[in-house]
């Protein structure tokens, strides 16, 4: 077993993420122009994406964006109406299911309720034909993998929800894949198991090096585990990018409101790095290309408002008065409302600037709104 | 805006040729399954689709096999014989049709909302009618109320040959049926209504008329028709106890087999399936409207004692339970007996049936036979098919046909299937003319009839099956059949045995389809029953009903213990 | 895979075979015989002709003589039986007519009395014995009522068994035939139809057989019971308490008889049949259930019927049953169909 497990992780070590050749190795999958129709709903519009060999990619959206429409289209389960999906390089759009390289991991884990722990990773590989003896060689080297190699005489109504969920993994792993799904694999579970299977399932994928979608609406699960993020809305990739730039740099104003909390402002262009925001004049970068007057939305995140150091600041510097505080255990959260304006910002404030700065409800203080840290998106606020 | 032109997103493809329509290829496991699915719908056609057809064909056909529109439909009209039996059909029908459902509802709601002792108990005696033919509770009359039975004061003076032995006769057999349907209607009750009323201090009784029982208007609605249907195409009570009092089931009979007047019988055939299509539409209806009324937050009621309640409750089950016993004990004890009513001394001579009329034991051994064989194939047909339908991807078209064909004999009174059994096997020009007089046509007419309710079972299990098992299975590379036989039937081994048990016992029982289709060397024993009643040998025909009964009540029995141990030993994953 | 076809294939064979194993062929011919016989009389005539005939093997279509009769002739176009035995001789008379009936001199034929064969010369069929009627009556019920018993067709009228009277229905029924022949023969139409319709007011019921007016007289469900003589003899052998009376104007019969269906695939089957169905043998069976049979000198005595049947019999004219059989049936409907059991 422990043979095998270090193949795994010597094709990690040689896997483009492990190495860092991100850009220079040519992608596990390729997606083009996928359309999924439902009648006359468009559950899927014209999807282009790539996704690298042993990446983690996180579909991430609201209910009914889509991502589990994409993941079941790319793995033939619901084959899309229209585009093209290749796997290392080849077509396999029109390929049935079982002609396909991939191992999924559902919701519901659909694990098989009559047969053992063992049975169910075994599944796939007892159809292949293979030698007992081998099999059951691999199953324990899974088992151990998932760290369930002694419950593997149990069935699954006997083990907990993360173990089940591991067996699913398992099982999954077990033909060796080249892509791995993950439907929603953790939603099921109670919070603290959740916590902790996400480094599980991140630690593992590391090392086998498997190439991994996982569709989640969970925005913590996909910051914390995936290499890169797509965030989906209605049928359509909104964004795709790193953890870090998803949430620092949402490219629309749906990205911004779903990930994080968020201040949503609306303003009126002055110039291309100005904008005025409800009386108040405040700029902003990089600059944006379209004519002033020209309506938008300022995001600005509520811990990204700065409150030491207030006068070293160059721009954006604002006096304000301290509305209600709540304590939500690792900070504050409270109301900013700048005086001789209708600026009204949440600002998160850390509990060491509260006590350094002796920052009390009633108080006036001056701010700051980093212009690097404001959004500024070409349409009217959404209602959110 | 769709795919942002961020740094990391991929750029927008370069001009595609003209959109591409995916068509996904076919597995083995797709092209199996359609084959699959497309036998089952041949199969589908010519065991239910077609036989319907030729009834149809008969009924508008003349002398010479040409169409002659309405023409018989018109001379069936004309003769007075059908007013009479018009009217006796709807009395009859609507009278039993009242009086099993009040006692259902009444039965029902005592099982389900008091806290009488003994529950388990009046379940199963409730049970006890769905055992036997229908044939048996009007041979028990027969000796309870005939001339020389030991409770004709009961009537006071009427005669039991009539309207009042066959209702009580339909009563019998067809409460379970109503009590099942009844019982669930009552026990989608929301327990925070009770409590809301309650707390209004509304009254037991004005509980009982504004909540209780506008709750359940569907399920008796549903009931109500299920039972009518049942009543009106039953010929078996008016057939042994009617007397000269003509019902439309026994005119359909007369037609066919005394005067072997085809046409007539089709038309009469028709006539009947009126009210059962009718029973069918109210009835998909009124579940729908039922399984609305319970919403994912009610609260299961649960019954509080109340001394006076459960006493009245206790002795209305009790009365209903005993008029059960004492009708099964009367078929039994007469069986028994050595010359009723004059030596009632025990003996087994009424079970000597090979020098009665009506096929002998060979008719038990037949029956044995063709309930064993429907409850084989009847099983595999049915929980393959259903998982054909429910499993196949796509396809949508066929798989629509399946299942609207597989609930359509739902609709179809027996009386009604085995007629179209016989005009279609019946043409030499058929190629499968051959089934004639087979056993073989009988295991498939009794398939066909019970089609519907083993179907909607099958589904109902495979439907709460995670609907991904063929998702892992497909990506594991494993062929759909393997896991069909390693995961699904397992799985659901109960629900199979329970519908192997449906047509074990309602092969064992029917008579209305078979009828019509028996021969000699397929003698039924279902069908002796009613040839020795024919004869007078009536002792003989409560033997064999009893037999009959007794059949049913072993594998039933058995069918728990089975079902148990399998559990016990298959199952242990079942438990945690 | 292939094992998944071979699990469609399996099911597939499974199912033709099922469809196929019962409708499969024997290796004896398998002659289809047409019969109103009594279920009780069938196994011993079927043992007996097997045993002399092993390559000969019979299927029994039994019901009773109308059912028979109309099957038959509904049949005429495409004909399912190879012979008809033990039907009465005015349906047989009914068939020949239809010409349905194969003439063939059985051998053996010259023994048989001369009237209990068609006259015709080959016969298109043969009798095999009579059956007459008789009345069963219980002495524990009519004692209960304080009622005599009759003693002939005449005291049937009598308005004290009013209710009390059950008897065939001669649509359905040889047995209800063969009375109402003799009444329209012995009184003269006018008169038998006006017995009748008194009759009609002590009848509880018309019953569908033969059989179960003396069976229902013998359970005490009425007090008597108009049947035929072997039922009745047989019915009081069971431990009824019933009589078996001879009405004294004369015994209403019909004979059992035998005749090859024309279109039959199987004469040789068939004609054997026919031969057995003369034979001294097949006569002594019949003996056993019958007083009077085709064969002279065999005829035996039932031991619950007393009186002499064969000189009780009345002068019957099947030829004058046979032809008026639709338009007495159609009468007799339409007069008193109201008392019938269901099925007819």
């Amino acid at each position: 077993m422990v043979e095998a497990l270090r193949r795994q992780e010597r094709a990690a070590e040689l896997s483009p993420a492990a190495t860092g050749a991100v850009d220079a190795a040519p992608p596990h999958l390729r997606i083009r122009g996928l359309t999924k129709r439902f009648g006359k709903f468009t559950a899927l519009d014209r999807i282009d994406l790539e996704v690298r060999r042993g990446e983690f990619v996180a579909f991430l959206g609201p209910s009914g964006c889509g991502k589990t429409t994409l993941l079941r289209a790319i793995c033939g389960l619901d084959p899309p109406s229209e585009g093209t999906v290749e796997q290392d390089g080849c077509d396999v759009t029109a390929l049935p299911v079982s002609a396909r390289d991939f191992g999924i991991v559902f919701q519901s884990y659909a694990l098989f309720p009559n047969l053992t722990i063992r049975a169910n990773v075994g599944y796939g590989l007892a159809a292949t034909g293979r030698p007992k003896a081998e099999i059951a060689r691999r199953v324990d080297e899974l088992l151990e993998l998932v760290g369930l190699a002694d419950q593997a005489d149990k069935y699954p109504a006997q083990l907990s929800g993360g173990q089940q969920q591991r067996v699913a993994l398992a099982r999954a792993l077990a033909l060796r894949p080249g892509l791995l799904l993950l439907d929603e694999p953790l939603s099921a579970l109670d919070a603290r198991v959740r916590a902790r299977l996400r480094g599980e399932i991140r630690d593992l994928q590391r090392r086998l090096g498997i190439t991994t979608i996982m569709v989640t609406h969970d925005q913590e699960e996909a910051l914390t585990m995936a290499d890169r993020i797509v965030v989906m809305n209605r049928g359509r990739i909104e964004q795709v990018g790193t953890p870090d730039e998803v949430y620092a740099r949402p490219a629309t104003a749906f990205v911004a409101d779903f990930i994080g909390k968020m201040n949503f402002l609306p303003g009126r262009l002055l110039a291309p790095d100005r904008v005025e925001v409800e009386g108040a004049e405040l700029l902003f970068e990089p600059p944006l290309d379209f004519g002033p007057g020209a309506l938008v939305t300022v995001c600005l995140r509520p811990e990204d408002v700065v409150v030491r150091e207030v006068d070293r600041r160059p721009a954006n510097r604002l006096t304000a008065e301290v509305g209600v505080m709540e304590f939500i255990g690792n900070h504050f959260q409270t109301t900013l409302h700048v005086p001789g304006t209708g600026l009204d910002i949440s600002a998160d404030l850390s509990i060491n600037a509260v006590r350094d700065l002796g920052i009390r409800p009633g108080r006036t203080i001056p701010i700051c709104l980093p212009p690097d840290r404001l959004r500024v998106f070409p349409e009217p606020p959404r209602p959110s | 805006m769709a795919a942002a032109s961020r740094p990391l997103a991929t750029p927008a493809p370069v001009a595609e040729p003209a959109v591409r329509r995916v068509r996904q290829a076919l597995s083995r496991d797709d092209l199996l399954m359609r084959a699959g699915l497309g036998l089952l719908a041949l199969w589908l056609a010519l065991t239910v689709v077609l036989p319907l057809r030729a009834l149809l064909e008969k009924a508008f056909e003349g002398p010479d096999g040409n169409f002659v529109g309405l023409a018989n439909f018109e001379t069936y009209l004309a003769s007075p014989a059908l007013s009479t039996s018009l009217t006796n059909s709807l009395l009859i029908a609507s009278l039993s049709t009242v009086i099993c459902v009040a006692l259902a509802f009444g039965y029902a709601w005592a099982l389900g909302r008091t806290c009488m002792p003994a529950k388990r108990l009046f379940e199963a005696i409730a049970a006890v009618p769905i055992l036997a033919p229908s044939l048996l509770p009007a041979i028990a009359l027969v000796y309870l109320f005939g001339n020389q039975g030991f409770a004709r004061w009961a009537l006071f003076g009427h005669s039991i040959y009539g309207p009042i032995g066959i209702v009580i006769g339909e009563v019998f057999w067809t409460f379970p049926h109503a009590l099942i349907i009844v019982t669930t209607a009552l026990s989608t009750a929301d327990a925070r209504l009770y409590e809301a009323a309650a707390s209004l201090k509304a009254s037991r009784a004005r509980i009982f008329w504004t909540v209780t029982l506008p709750g359940a208007r569907y399920g008796l609605v549903s009931a109500s028709f299920v039972v009518f249907t049942l009543v009106i195409t039953d010929f078996g009570v008016p057939k042994v106890i009617g007397g000269s009092f003509d019902v439309l089931a026994v005119d359909v009979y007369k037609q066919v087999v005394g005067q072997q007047n085809f046409r007539m019988g089709a038309v009469i055939g028709l006539v009947l399936l009126v009210p059962a299509l009718l029973s069918f539409a109210v009835d998909r209806f009124a579940r729908r409207r039922q399984s609305a009324l319970l919403t994912s937050r009610a609260v299961p009621l649960e019954p509080k004692p109340d001394p006076l309640v459960d006493r009245i409750a206790l002795l209305f089950c009790s009365l209903v339970a005993v008029a059960i016993l004492v009708i099964l004990g009367t078929a039994i004890f007469a069986s028994f007996a050595t010359f009723w009513p004059y030596d009632l001394r025990p003996s087994f001579k009424n079970y000597d049936f090979d020098n009665m009329d009506g096929g002998g034991w060979e008719s038990y051994r037949n029956s044995l036979e063709m309930a064993g064989l429907t409850a084989l194939f009847g099983t595999v047909i049915v929980f393959t098919g259903a998982w054909l339908v429910e499993k196949t991807r796509r396809f949508e078209a066929v798989r629509g046909i399946v299942q609207l064909t597989a609930l359509l004999p739902l609709a179809i009174p027996g009386l009604v299937m085995g007629l179209g059994y016989i005009f279609f096997f019946v043409e030499p020009d058929n190629p499968f003319h051959f089934l004639y007089g087979s056993m073989a046509i009988l295991v498939i007419c009794t398939i066909a009839h019970f089609y519907s309710v083993a179907h909607l079972t099958a589904v109902t299990a495979l439907k709460q099956l995670d609907p991904e098992f063929e998702s892992v299975s497909a990506s594991l590379k494993v062929p759909l059949w393997r896991t069909f036989l390693k995961v699904t039937v397992p799985v659901c081994l109960p629900a199979i045995l329970a519908i192997a048990l449906y047509f074990f016992v309602n092969a064992m029982t029917t008579v209305s389809a078979v009828v019509f289709l028996y021969s000699p060397r397929t003698q039924l024993a279902s069908i002796a029953v009613l040839n020795m009643d024919d004869a007078g040998d009536i002792a003989p025909a409560a033997a064999m009903a009893v037999l009959i009964f007794a059949t049913s009540a072993t594998v039933r029995l058995l069918y728990g213990l089975a079902t148990r141990r399998l559990l016990a030993r298959t199952q242990a994953w079942r438990r945690r | 895979m292939s094992s998944t076809r071979r699990r469609f294939a399996g099911l597939a064979v499974a199912t033709f075979a099922l469809a196929t194993a019962a409708s499969a062929a024997r290796a004896a011919t398998e002659l289809t015989v047409y019969t109103a016989l009594e279920a009780d009389q069938l196994k011993a005539y079927q043992q007996a002709f097997e045993k002399a005939n092993p390559d000969v093997k019979i299927r029994w279509v039994r019901d009773s003589t109308g059912i028979v009769t109309a099957k038959l002739l509904a049949e005429k176009a495409n004909p399912q039986a190879d012979v008809v035995m033990g039907l009465a001789a005015t349906s047989l008379m009914l068939l020949d007519e239809e010409g349905l009936l194969l003439p063939y001199a059985p051998k053996g034929l010259e023994k048989v009395k001369p009237t209990m064969r068609d006259p015709a010369d080959p016969p298109k069929w043969v009798g095999m014995d009579v059956w007459s009627s008789a009345f069963c009556f219980n002495t524990v019920e009519a004692g209960k009522r304080g009622l005599k018993a009759p003693t002939s067709w005449a005291d049937l009228v009598d308005p004290a068994y009013k209710g009390q009277i059950t008897m065939p229905n001669p649509a359905s029924s040889g047995t209800g035939f063969l009375m109402v022949s003799a009444w329209l023969q012995m009184m003269g139409e006018e008169k038998g139809w006006a017995y009748m319709d008194a009759l009609h007011q002590n009848i509880a019921a018309y019953t569908h057989s033969g059989s179960k007016p003396c069976r229902q007289a013998g359970a005490g469900e009425y007090v008597i019971g108009l049947s035929f003589e072997y039922r009745a003899n047989k019915t009081k052998k069971d431990g009824a308490p019933i009589e078996v009376i001879l009405p004294k104007e004369g015994l209403g019969w019909d004979m059992e008889a035998i005749g090859i269906v024309k279109t039959t695939k199987k004469l040789e089957a068939a004609k054997k049949l026919a031969d057995w169905a003369v034979s001294e043998e097949a006569n002594r069976l019949y003996a056993q259930n019958f007083a009077i049979v085709a064969l002279p000198g065999i005829a035996s005595k039932l031991e619950h019927v007393k009186g002499d049947v064969e000189a009780m019999l009345i002068k019957n004219d099947f030829a004058w049953a046979a032809a008026n059989r639709d338009r007495i049936l159609a009468e007799w409907s339409k007069r008193y169909d109201g008392k019938s059991e269901p099925r007819s």
